[in-house]
């Protein structure tokens, strides 16, 4: 019972950060090229055009969540267990998550690099 | 890879990494820090490190959002995990910590992955424009 608490915590947890990521890209994408809009209009227009993107507020709230989450899934169990898991299933769940809603090109090339970096991170812990 | 990906890239990493490791040497200032004494955890602020490690994920972040603005996420994302690699770095030449032999292949296996992403195309050509009628709006 105690693992499948855990394990639904890290899942909430990878969703909502994967989301929450996929949300930022997606407002930035919006904003436009920030160098370029910070060299004509400078810093703080570049942050008040950021901030009143609907995608970044609602990314910025996902990934608060994903915080809470990890907070919890910390208590729960072992942070060998649950800073591992839950870094490297981000990885997957943001490369899913980008290809099917940003429509971004997941080549061969990325899916290897995305499974390098997740085996990696989750060594990382060892 | 042009220079500007190599100087975004690069910021994300080290001020991913370079954050993570000054908190810890702020924390390692402030001690034990025990729930039944949380209000003992703001003191981390008065101590230089913690200042700096809170700089550095200040510029992570909008280093992270300046590439997000002209790059996939999918090409981004391991520009963050680069930042284990500073960390796992700094850690054994600042803080003096031990590297397990697994923990070097992970710092190997994610240098792989970046290496591996940054040699292709950095942006997937959609027919979705900017808002440009906002960014007149700042004009």
């Amino acid at each position: 019972m105690n693992a499948v608490r855990l394990w639904t915590a890290i899942g909430v947890l990878v969703l909502s950060s994967s989301t929450g990521d996929v949300l930022l890209s997606a407002a930035m994408k919006r904003v436009g090229d920030m160098d370029a809009l910070r060299r004509r209009h400078g810093l703080f227009a570049v942050i008040a055009r950021v901030i009143r993107e609907k995608y970044f507020l609602s990314g910025l709230v996902c990934l608060i969540f994903s915080f809470f989450c990890l907070l919890t899934a910390l208590s729960w169990g072992e942070v060998s267990l649950v800073a591992p898991a839950s870094a490297s299933l981000t990885y997957i769940c943001s490369v899913l998550l980008a290809k099917f809603f940003l429509k971004e090109n997941v080549d061969h090339r990325r899916w290897i690099a995305a499974a390098l970096v997740c085996v990696g991170v989750a060594l990382l812990a060892k | 890879m042009n220079f500007r990906k190599v100087l975004i890239y690069g910021a994300i990493a080290c001020c991913n990494g370079m954050g993570d490791v000054m908190l810890k040497r702020g924390m390692m200032d402030v001690g034990t820090v025990h729930l039944s004494h949380w209000q003992h955890v703001f003191t981390a602020f008065l101590s230089p490190w913690t200042i700096l490690g809170i700089c550095c994920l200040a510029g992570f972040f909008y280093s992270y959002l300046t590439a997000l603005s002209w790059a996939d996420l999918t090409y981004v994302l391991p520009a963050t995990a680069l930042g284990y690699v500073v960390t796992a770095v700094l850690s054994k030449y600042f803080l003096h910590e031990y590297i397990s032999v697994w923990r070097w292949t992970g710092v190997l296996l994610i240098s792989a992955g970046v290496g591996l992403v940054t040699r292709g195309p950095s942006v997937t050509h959609q027919h979705v424009p900017p808002v440009r009628e906002e960014q007149h709006e700042l004009a």
